[in-house]
């Protein structure tokens, strides 16, 4: 099993997310922007930071770079794909998702440990959650806000295509709480939230009982582990 | 240099917190007449001779692929300049 993560310039949780996949059980390939080539990965990962120092639009320039071009084929054939973040930025301007995310409404840079609720766990990241399963992990944006037109709003809650929603606090401003996304086929997911700061005891948001012990992001990358060895 | 000028703007009926947070600060300044600003992006392309009817038609194609994206902003001009 082995599982690409994506390093564009300015990606700055590639490293973190490296560690969530191989804390999970599968091998890291580490993906460089410029080469085309995925090296036979089983998934891939699009990490959150800033890349190509946000430029022009978060994720725009990094929708255009080589690797991205090879993902989004890759994609459409079925490959797993998760964008966190920034990643969810670059899904969203590669078309593999709908819609765009704006600066947040409220204009702050927010950095917080999120309550989600997982909506839909027909997806090669989600299939280990149970179906309205609340989850709390680390959120840090700072154009999180999720819009899109009516239509495409209409669409994506008719056919059960958002996959996480915002509980308790909207922090962004995004349109129906929307949280992440996920594609009609089920192998693209992407979201604001940061599941690979929460695999590890010790180092991730805290729970009612323990500081730090919030390990709900592990499910993402035992989802996608289950989904490629029954695929 | 000639030049193709590009202007973007966020889409009329989106917050814009840029704008907002200027206008704000204009009020605070004691320009309390305005009622609004809005702020956009001018990309300049920058060309070795005048622009050619293709040259432009190519600016069109870019401006709404890359350099816009549809979902939150319009293109609101593209023009030549000396």
């Amino acid at each position: 099993m082995k599982i690409g993560v994506v390093t564009f310039p300015g990606t700055l949780d590639d490293r973190d997310a490296a560690r969530a996949v191989r804390l999970a059980g599968a091998e890291v390939v580490p993906l460089w922007h410029a080469d085309a080539n995925l090296h036979k990965v089983d998934a891939v990962v699009l990490p959150g930071g800033f890349s190509y120092g946000d430029y022009l639009r978060c994720g725009a320039i990094a929708a255009q770079a080589p690797v991205t071009q090879a993902i989004v084929k890759a994609a459409e054939g079925g490959l797993p794909v998760l964008g966190i973040c920034n990643g969810f930025q670059v899904l969203v301007e590669s078309h593999l998702l709908p819609g765009g995310l704006i600066r947040n409404e409220n204009q702050h840079f927010i950095c917080r440990d999120q309550k989600l609720r997982v909506e839909n766990v027909d997806t090669a990241w989600t299939n280990a959650f149970e179906l309205n399963q609340e989850i709390t992990i680390p959120l840090k944006n700072g154009e999180g806000g999720y819009i899109a037109d009516a239509e495409t709003l209409k669409r994506l809650e008719g056919e059960g295509l958002v996959a996480f929603r915002y509980l308790e606090v909207n922090p962004n401003g995004s349109m129906n709480d929307i949280a992440g996304l996920r594609n009609e086929r089920g192998n693209v997911v992407g979201l604001m939230p940061h599941p690979e700061h929460a695999v590890e005891a010790g180092f991730g948001p805290d729970t009612f009982g323990t500081m730090r012990s919030g390990v709900d992001g592990a499910k993402f990358f035992e989802s996608v582990i289950k989904a490629v060895v029954n695929a | 240099m000639p030049k193709i000028i590009v202007e973007i703007m966020p889409k009329a009926d989106l917050l814009d917190p840029q704008g907002k947070a200027v206008l704000n600060a204009l009020h605070r300044q004691g320009y309390g007449k305005i009622q609004n600003v809005r702020i956009g992006k001018r990309i300049e392309i920058h060309l070795n001779d005048a622009p050619s009817a293709e040259d432009l038609e190519g600016a069109r194609e870019i401006a709404d692929s890359f350099l816009s994206n549809g979902v939150i902003e319009d293109v609101v001009n593209i023009h030549v300049e000396d």
